[in-house]
């Protein structure tokens, strides 16, 4: 057992971590939530580059073969930046079209892993009516049941109380594929969804607990930091506890996903234990962040606060807190 | 990244789970806290030891397997699977043992090892005094140099196991010009004293549930000869600090004891819960939860130790990032809360899941699963008290890990 990333694996979040650094992340994500999709496509394409969408493209698709544990590294980093954008969606439909192959995953396969297509993903039931970013995606995903569907257009965006997740209703178009091999390749799609959403927290919330420990460190109050006082200590080292002990479960859900095909050992209850995990998690440290940051951290003109409401909206993306534990039980 | 066992792994799996089917008691022994109890977890590290399961992570020499940390963490997960009973010697196996196999002389480790292991002589640890418990570094006991050996005078308490232990161990102040000095941590020795010697009153405490799970030691004119010193006199708190770290960190609560509470709960969830009582399975699937996270990041800690090199008991060279490699350092405080937190949670829940039975005492006929979760229960709300309150635990995470600035306790 050897239970770490590997030397080339945490190369890879580093280098992806760099890039995303020095993309101006507030500033996409400013751009992003205001309906100027250009910065975040740029960047998009960038991510594509760096061979992030073909983690989940099949080989004989221009993809590298479905890789969770490379997806989590990913989607930490991309939690860690707030990258805005249909990421976990467009992954998640290619899992759903790589399972079903044929001439609808060739299609669309090469596009997301190339970076031309950004995709969104709705499971209209029962998980969401809404599919994120649809105004800015190329493919608009719906499934409902065991019916896939490619959207012909999208209703109005519905703010979010996440400004970068622009949410759409999807409406009509034709159906794709129907019956049990659709919604079992749908029950998948959902997994890594939930997988690469539980990652993205886990980014949110070192970021999170990262920046708030830098702004206690420095703010003075009855002369000295107060991040000397226990109160504030025990906060954040709590927050650090929650996401320290996420990190393995998301980790060990990546492997659940790596090892499971159709027929194969069942990866849910590991997913789903992930999932809640590392959601709570990132709420945790969302709340320490706003509550720790005073006033400040109430307002909006805090680059923070993009990472504060993000977390609240992944808390019940792709899997609510009990539907996570339901599954985890359900065994 | 993998979580797979070799096949040797598997195989020492089997054999520590077919020894314990074989021999763990159909009905669990009386509480370990009591007089009765307490001798007959002493004959169960007997018959442990007697097939070399009492110390597995030792060198052969003395009557371990000298089993890898991974091996180790397995015989932790097949034991409490099995039901065993709680370990009696663990003061001695999880706290002294280290601390020998660190500081210790080739003479004491022969002299000390083999009782502990096989069970014939059980340690007690004598850490807090009336008027330093967190702080620690403040304590009074002295011990003053004569010829031969040293004097203990003073007193210490909340000595776990101390009321029917054979001998003790703990730091006591041989030097007082750091304490006048402002340095407290300076001038203390470690220790080693047996409980019945001249000059010694062991006086028990009922624990919340009144079973004497701790004491008071008043000591008047206890001699201890040198060869009971640990390390060097005044270096005291240097070599207990490694024993501390060895309490929180990897080896005192091994995953195993939490997934199988866990496991245990999960039985009784299906068996007893409302399914409609989504607040109580929402705990419950939170507790599967945390001994599963808890399971996985001790694997990546060990991973990483075996890596570095060293292992519970081995010696062990400098590491990076400020602690020792075989050890984990400061992070051995997030490790310390989160089982405590966890075993707590663990046992509220199955309490709350048990209804009328939850308030029985574990000596109750009726108590469920023979006393096992109301025992448990008493046992868990301990946790966060002792090896280091979590008060504690959570300021060396904010100071040492997350780097932020000292201030007062």
């Amino acid at each position: 057992m050897r239970f770490l990333l590997d030397d080339e694996q945490r190369e890879f979040a580093r280098s992806l971590d760099k890039m995303l650094s020095a993309a101006d992340p507030a500033a996409t994500i400013r751009a992003w939530a205001a309906g100027d999709t250009g910065p975040g496509r740029a960047l998009w394409a960038r991510l594509a580059e760096a061979g992030v969408f073909a983690l989940a493209v099949p080989d004989e698709h221009e993809g590298t073969g479905f890789l969770p544990v490379e997806l989590a590294v990913s989607f930490r980093e991309l939690g860690r930046h707030a990258t805005p954008g249909p990421l976990v969606e467009t992954v998640a439909a290619a899992a759903l079209l790589g399972r079903l192959g044929g001439p609808l995953a060739a299609d669309h396969l090469p596009g997301i892993a190339s970076g031309k297509t950004a995709a969104s993903l709705c499971l209209a039931s029962p998980t969401s009516p809404y599919a994120l970013d649809a105004d800015a995606a190329d493919a608009v995903f719906v499934v409902d049941g065991d019916t896939l569907r490619l959207a012909e257009s999208t209703g109005p965006v519905q703010p979010s109380s996440d400004p970068a997740r622009r949410l759409a209703r999807p409406v009509g178009g034709a159906v794709l594929r129907q019956g049990e091999e659709m919604a079992a390749a749908a029950a998948h799609a959902a997994e890594v969804a939930a997988l690469c959403t539980a990652a993205q927290a886990l980014g949110v919330g070192r970021t999170l607990l990262a920046q708030t420990v830098a702004y206690v460190g420095g703010r003075t109050q009855f002369g000295v930091a107060i991040g000397s006082f226990q109160a504030v200590k025990h906060r954040l080292a709590d927050a650090l506890i929650a996401l320290e002990f996420a990190e393995p479960l998301v980790h060990a859900a990546a492997l659940a996903l790596a090892s499971g095909d159709a027929e194969g050992p069942a990866s849910g209850p590991a997913v789903a234990a992930a999932k809640v995990a590392a959601c709570e998690a990132a709420y945790t440290a969302g709340r320490s962040a706003l509550q720790l940051h005073g006033a400040l951290g109430y307002t909006e003109e805090l680059d923070l606060s993009l990472w504060i409401r993000k977390a609240r909206a992944l808390r019940t993306a792709w899997g609510t807190p009990a539907e996570c534990r339901a599954r985890v039980l359900a065994g | 990244m993998d979580l797979d066992f070799t096949a040797a792994e598997d195989a020492f799996r089997t054999e520590a789970r077919a020894w314990l089917a074989a021999h763990v008691p159909a009905t669990p022994l009386p509480s370990l806290e009591t007089a009765d109890g307490f001798a007959a977890h002493r004959e169960w590290e007997r018959a442990l030891h007697a097939d070399r399961w009492s110390v597995v992570s030792w060198p052969e020499e003395f009557g371990g397997r000298g089993a890898s940390i991974l091996q180790w963490l397995i015989f932790e997960e097949e034991y409490y699977a099995a039901g065993a009973p709680g370990r009696v010697s663990q003061n001695g196996i999880n706290l002294l043992a280290p601390t020998l196999f660190e500081h210790g002389t080739d003479e004491q480790r022969a002299r000390v090892l083999p009782s502990m292991a096989s069970g014939e002589v059980i340690w007690a640890q004598a850490w807090s005094e009336p008027e330093s418990g967190s702080d620690l570094a403040s304590l009074r006991s002295t011990a003053q140099r004569v010829d031969g050996g040293w004097l203990l005078n003073g007193q210490k308490t909340w000595s776990s196991r101390a009321a029917f232990a054979d001998r003790a161990f703990g730091l006591f102040r041989s030097d007082r010009e750091g304490l006048e000095a402002g340095k407290p941590h300076r001038g203390l020795t470690y220790l080693m004293f047996p409980l019945d010697a001249d000059g010694v009153t062991v006086r028990p405490i009922g624990r919340l549930d009144g079973k004497p799970a701790f004491a008071e030691l008043f000591l008047d004119e206890v001699f201890v000869p040198d060869a009971d010193v640990i390390g060097e006199p005044g270096q005291g708190w240097k070599v207990a600090m490694s024993t501390a770290g060895n309490e929180r960190g990897l080896t005192l609560r091994s995953p195993g004891r939490f997934t199988a509470a866990a496991d245990r709960l999960t039985e009784l969830w299906r068996a007893e819960g409302d399914p409609g009582d989504t607040a109580l399975r929402d705990r419950v699937a939170d507790a599967v939860i945390g001994a599963r996270a808890y399971r996985l990041f001790t694997y990546a800690n060990a991973s990483r130790i075996a890596e570095e090199g060293g292992g519970p008991a081995g010696p062990s060279g400098k590491g990076g990032g400020g602690r020792r490699a075989g050890s984990i350092g400061a992070e051995s405080s997030l490790n310390k809360v989160f089982w405590s937190d966890l075993d707590i949670a663990l046992h509220e829940t199955a309490l709350d899941l048990l209804g009328p039975y939850g308030e029985l005492s574990d000596e109750a006929n009726d108590a469920p699963a023979h006393g096992s979760w109301a025992e448990g229960y008493t046992f868990s709300l301990a946790g966060p008290i002792y090896a280091g309150t979590n008060e504690i635990q959570r300021d060396i995470i904010a100071e040492r890990l997350l780097g932020l600035p000292k201030g007062r306790r």
